[in-house]
């Protein structure tokens, strides 16, 4: 299975991706963004970072970049996109999923890790994992997920919600959300579920002797799912 | 000709950087100030002499990048 990590100026979870994407089996390509056409892929990758610095708004202007055209047709075609973290602010950006990451409630950088709880299977990302709450790690500063009421129900009523943060027992309460997302949104899908964005950083959690393993469970079924 | 355009968050989004500069002017002796929100200014210096298309112009850029509309406003000066 080909797979693609799109490389803009500031982006900086790339080769983690790399690594990740490869250690499950993956042919990844790194493509710099203003490198002309996609190679042939089965999943898009947008990784985490500080694209153009954050400048104007966190993936404003990665959002409009020239690669993107490509990416919003493969991914209206059909193709998975992943965007994580600064991924998933250029695909709101972008307008393919819907809504915005703003600034953290608590006005502060957060680096930690966290609980996700799963809350749709109806996906190539998340529906054969065996676990219902996952331990991933987030590091931003813009991840307070935001969107009107009108969005967030639709997003509700089309089960696009596709994780969200909790405690350890998997209760998603004021107290497991640490950016003051609505919903305690981490995670959502586009209405056809082949786009993903989501805060927290799977790439960083693929060796239970490193860091922890949960990250591997998410790699390992998308690439279960493709093969198919 | 010069075009200005500022951008501010659309009214009921929360803005904590708003909030912690309100805190921090009351905390400094301006008790008055009960509420802060911060926005972006631009200069935009667009080479057309026609004001009203000029405008037009800055209009469609606020709403392709300068501004996003789920969450901000803006205003053409």
């Amino acid at each position: 299975m080909k797979s693609s990590v799109i490389i803009f100026p500031g982006s900086n979870c790339d080769r983690d991706m790399d690594v990740a994407l490869k250690k499950f089996g993956f042919k990844n390509k790194m493509v710099w963004h203003n490198d002309g056409d996609l190679p042939q892929s089965d999943l898009i990758v947008l990784p985490g970072g500080f694209s153009y610095g954050d400048y104007l708004r966190c993936g404003s202007i990665a959002g409009k970049s020239k690669i993107i055209n490509s990416v919003i047709d493969f991914a209206e075609s059909g193709g998975l996109v992943l965007g994580v973290c600064n991924g998933f602010q250029i695909l709101t950006e972008t307008g393919l999923l819907p809504g915005v990451l703003q600034q953290n409630k608590n006005i502060e950088f957060i680096c930690k890790n966290v609980f996700i709880k799963i809350n749709d299977r109806e996906n190539k990302y998340f529906n054969n994992i065996d676990k219902e709450i996952l331990e991933l790690h987030i590091a931003h500063n813009e991840g307070n997920y935001f969107c009107s009421n009108d969005e967030l129900k639709k997003l509700e009523d089309n089960n696009q919600i596709a994780v969200s943060y909790c405690d350890n027992k998997g209760n998603c309460d004021y107290q497991a959300n640490p950016n003051g997302a609505i919903k305690n949104i981490a995670g959502i899908f586009n209405k056809n579920k082949n786009i993903l964005g989501m805060m927290p950083h799977p790439e960083r959690m693929i060796d239970k002797y490193l860091s922890g393993d949960d990250g591997s469970l998410f790699f390992k079924n998308i690439l279960n799912n493709l093969k198919r | 000709m010069k075009i200005k355009v500022v951008v501010t968050l659309k009214n009921g989004v929360l803005d904590p950087q708003g909030k912690a500069i309100q805190q921090t002017l009351n905390n400094m002796g301006f008790p008055e100030v009960e509420s802060v929100r911060q926005g972006k200014y631009f200069d935009l210096e667009i080479n057309e002499k026609d004001e009203v298309k000029a405008k037009s112009r800055a209009e469609e850029m606020c709403k392709k990048l300068l501004a996003n509309l789920v969450i901000e406003d803006f205003k053409i000066l």
